[in-house]
C-alpha cells in the first residue's frame, strides 16, 4: 500500500452504501433490521443516526465497521469495500462501541499502546501516540490505573482515545454518551467537536439524544424501521418543520373564532383545542406581532402567546407519527438489533 | 516478521500485563488443586514403590493446567460483555492472532504453578528430578495451549451467557481429570471405564508427567504423553480458530 489516501481519496466520498440490507432470523422469522439504505457520506462530514433503539441505526453501523456482513447490497467505507477490504476498511476507521473498549483488568495507558502497536505502529511511536492522547484527553491522572478504577465519563474518554490512536480517516461512534450523566454527556459533545474541527476526520455517530444530533451534527439522517426516513441539516429538518406558536385565549368560543381567522395565514396549520390555538407556520417567530395585532383587531386578543422552535422531536413526531420519546419507551426487548448486542 | 506473529505477540503481551502487575492471582486460580495436595494426598495408602505424594504430585500438577486453563475462557467472556472484544475485532488484529495469542499466554501462569506446587512439595517427602521436571513443563504448556484454546471457543460459542460456559465447563473438567487417572491410578478400572480413560488424551499427558517427575524418561511413554498434549492443542486451536472468525 504505497499509494497516498490523501490524493487518492480526497474528493471521494468517505462512506458510500447500496442497497445495504440486514436481516436477522429468529424463531423462523426474518426481521429486515436494515433494508436498502442507500447513503453517502462525504470526507469530513460529521453525521448523526438519529432513531429509536431497533431503529437499525447499530446494525449499520456494525456492517460499516466490518462486524457483521451485509445480507445484501454493499457498502464502502475509505474507499474500500466491507466485505472484500475488510483489514484495509479495518486499518483505515476508529470504532467507539457501546461498551468499554478498554479492558476493564488493563492499564488505560497499556491499552493505548496496544491498540497502536495493532495499527501498526512502532514501539516508541505508540507510546508517543498514547502520550499525546492521555494529555489530549485529560486522561493524565487515571491513565495508569486500573480501567475498571476509572469512572463513567473518564472510561468514555479513555475509549475514544483508544478510537483514535491511529489517527482513523473514519471515526464511528455508537451511542457514545449512553449511560452519562448531563454533564458528562456536555463534555463529550464538546469534545467530539473538537476532535472533528482539528482532526478533519469523517465522524460518524448513532444516538437517540435528539439535542444530541441538534448540538453536535452537521447533518443528520433519521432512521426508523431500517429505512433512512429524512437526511438533511438539523437547521433545515426544523425549518422545514416551522415554529410553533401557541396562543390561548379566555373562552373556547375566543379560540375558536381566532382558529378560523388564522386559517388565512398561508401554509400554516392550526389545530384548535379548548381555548388555546396552535399554528405551527415557517417564520412563525417573525409574524407573531402581525398576528397579535391582527386578533386584537378582529376582537379576539390572545391572553397568552408562546413562540416554540421546532426541536428534532417534532421532526420525528412529523414525520413518524410518534414521538421519539415514547418510542424509546416502549423499547421491546426482542427486537433484531438488541438481540444481535446481547449475542455480540 | 510477518503479521501474524506480530498480532500474536501483540494479544499474548496484553493478555499477560495483568498476570505481571498481579502474580498473586496465579496462585488464586490453583486454590482447588492446593487443597486436594493439602487434604487428599495424605489419604493415599502408601505405595510399594515410593511414597504416594511422589506419585500424586504430578497428577496435581497436570490439575492445575487443566484447571487454569479451562477457566481462562471466562476472561475473554469479560471482555465480550464490557465491549473490548469488540474494538479488537474491528481493529486489524487478525481474528487467528486474537485466539492464538491469548492461548500462548496459558503457559505463563500454568509453569509460575508449576513452580510453586514443586518448591511447596520438595520439603516433603518429594523427590526433585529438576531434568524431568522440566520436560514435563514442555509437554504441560502444550497441553495448556490446546485447552485454553478449547475454553475461548467455549466462551466465544456461549456468546457472553455465563451459565452456559461455566456450565459446560465444570461438566467436562471432573471426568476428564478422573479418567485420566489423577486423584486415583486407573488400575483395576472396569472395562468401561478403561476405554474411556484409554479415549482421554490427559491420560498420556500425565502418564508421561508421572514418568518425567520421577526421573524416568520410557520413549514410549513420554511420546505418547507429547502425542495427547499435542492432539489437544491441534483440536483445540483448530476449533478456537474457527469460533473466533465467526465472531462478531
Amino acid at each position: 500500500m504505497t499509494h497516498s489516501h490523501h490524493t487518492d481519496h480526497s474528493s471521494s466520498p468517505a462512506i458510500v452504501t447500496r442497497g445495504l440490507t440486514r436481516h436477522f432470523t429468529s424463531r423462523k422469522q426474518t426481521v429486515e433490521a436494515v433494508q436498502g439504505l442507500d447513503l453517502e457520506i462525504g470526507q469530513g462530514e460529521l453525521v448523526a443516526f438519529l432513531g429509536p433503539n431497533g431503529a437499525g441505526k447499530s446494525t449499520t453501523l456494525r456492517m460499516l465497521t466490518t462486524l457483521i456482513p451485509p445480507t445484501s447490497g454493499t457498502a464502502q467505507v475509505a474507499g474500500h469495500d466491507v466485505v472484500t477490504g475488510q483489514r484495509e476498511v479495518r486499518r483505515a476507521i476508529g470504532f467507539v462501541g457501546q461498551g468499554n473498549g478498554a479492558g476493564h483488568r488493563q492499564l488505560g495507558r497499556d491499552e493505548l499502546v496496544s491498540q497502536g502497536r495493532a495499527h501498526g505502529l512502532s514501539r516508541a511511536d505508540a507510546h508517543r501516540r498514547a502520550d499525546e492522547l492521555i494529555e489530549d484527553l485529560d486522561l493524565t491522572a487515571v491513565a495508569d490505573r486500573k480501567v475498571s478504577s476509572l469512572s463513567g465519563g473518564q472510561r468514555r474518554r479513555l475509549d475514544i482515545a483508544m478510537g483514535l490512536v491511529h489517527l482513523p480517516r473514519v471515526l464511528f461512534l455508537d451511542e457514545p454518551s449512553t449511560g452519562l450523566d448531563p454533564q458528562n454527556r456536555a463534555n463529550l459533545q464538546g469534545l467530539i467537536q473538537r476532535l472533528h474541527a482539528e482532526s478533519g476526520s469523517t465522524v460518524v455517530l448513532t444516538t437517540h439524544y435528539l439535542e444530541e444530533a441538534d448540538a453536535l451534527a452537521g447533518r443528520v439522517i433519521v432512521v426508523d424501521h431500517g429505512t433512512v426516513i429524512a437526511d438533511d441539516t438539523a437547521a433545515r429538518l426544523k425549518s422545514g418543520l416551522g415554529d410553533l406558536v401557541r396562543l390561548g385565549f379566555g373562552s373556547a368560543s375566543a379560540s375558536a373564532r381566532a382558529a378560523s381567522r388564522l386559517a388565512r395565514v398561508a401554509d400554516a396549520r392550526v389545530d384548535v383545542a379548548d381555548g388555546t390555538v396552535d399554528l405551527r407556520v415557517k417564520d412563525g417567530s417573525a409574524m407573531v406581532g402581525e398576528l397579535l395585532a391582527d386578533l386584537a383587531a378582529d376582537g379576539v386578543p390572545p391572553t397568552r402567546v408562546e413562540v416554540a422552535r421546532p426541536t428534532l422531536d417534532d421532526v420525528f413526531l412529523d414525520l413518524t407519527g410518534r414521538s421519539l420519546r415514547e418510542t424509546q419507551q416502549s423499547t421491546e426487548p426482542s427486537t433484531p438489533e438488541t438481540e444481535s448486542e446481547v449475542a455480540a | 516478521m510477518s503479521t501474524f506473529v506480530m498480532d500474536t505477540v501483540n494479544v499474548m503481551n496484553r493478555e499477560l500485563r495483568p498476570v505481571w502487575r498481579e502474580p498473586m492471582s496465579v496462585v488464586f486460580a490453583m486454590i482447588q488443586p492446593l487443597v486436594f495436595l493439602g487434604l487428599f494426598a495424605p489419604l493415599l495408602p502408601q505405595m510399594a514403590d515410593g511414597s504416594a505424594l511422589q506419585w500424586f504430585v504430578p497428577g496435581i500438577v497436570a490439575m492445575t493446567a487443566l484447571m487454569g486453563a479451562s477457566f481462562t475462557g471466562s476472561n475473554l467472556m469479560e471482555e465480550m460483555q464490557s465491549g473490548s472484544h469488540e474494538r479488537q475485532l474491528v481493529s486489524p488484529l487478525g481474528r487467528p492472532a486474537l485466539l492464538v495469542g491469548r492461548a500462548l499466554k496459558e503457559v505463563v501462569p500454568m509453569l509460575m504453578q508449576v513452580a510453586i506446587i514443586v518448591a511447596v512439595v520438595t520439603p516433603f517427602s518429594f523427590d526433585l528430578h529438576l531434568g524431568g521436571v522440566l520436560l514435563a513443563a514442555l509437554v504441560l504448556s502444550v497441553f495448556s495451549i490446546g485447552v485454553g484454546a478449547l475454553s475461548f471457543a467455549l466462551a466465544l460459542a456461549s456468546r457472553g451467557e455465563d451459565w452456559m460456559f461455566w456450565t459446560v465447563q465444570q461438566t467436562l473438567l471432573f471426568p476428564a481429570l478422573l479418567t485420566a487417572g489423577v486423584l486415583l491410578p486407573m488400575e483395576g478400572a472396569p472395562r468401561w471405564l478403561e476405554v474411556v480413560s484409554m479415549l482421554n488424551p490427559m491420560t498420556y499427558v500425565v502418564d508421561a508427567v508421572r514418568a518425567l517427575f520421577a526421573g524416568t524418561y520410557p520413549a514410549d511413554v513420554v511420546l505418547q504423553g507429547v502425542a495427547g498434549a499435542a492432539v489437544v492443542a491441534a483440536l483445540g486451536l483448530w476449533v478456537g480458530v474457527r469460533a473466533m472468525r465467526r465472531s462478531s
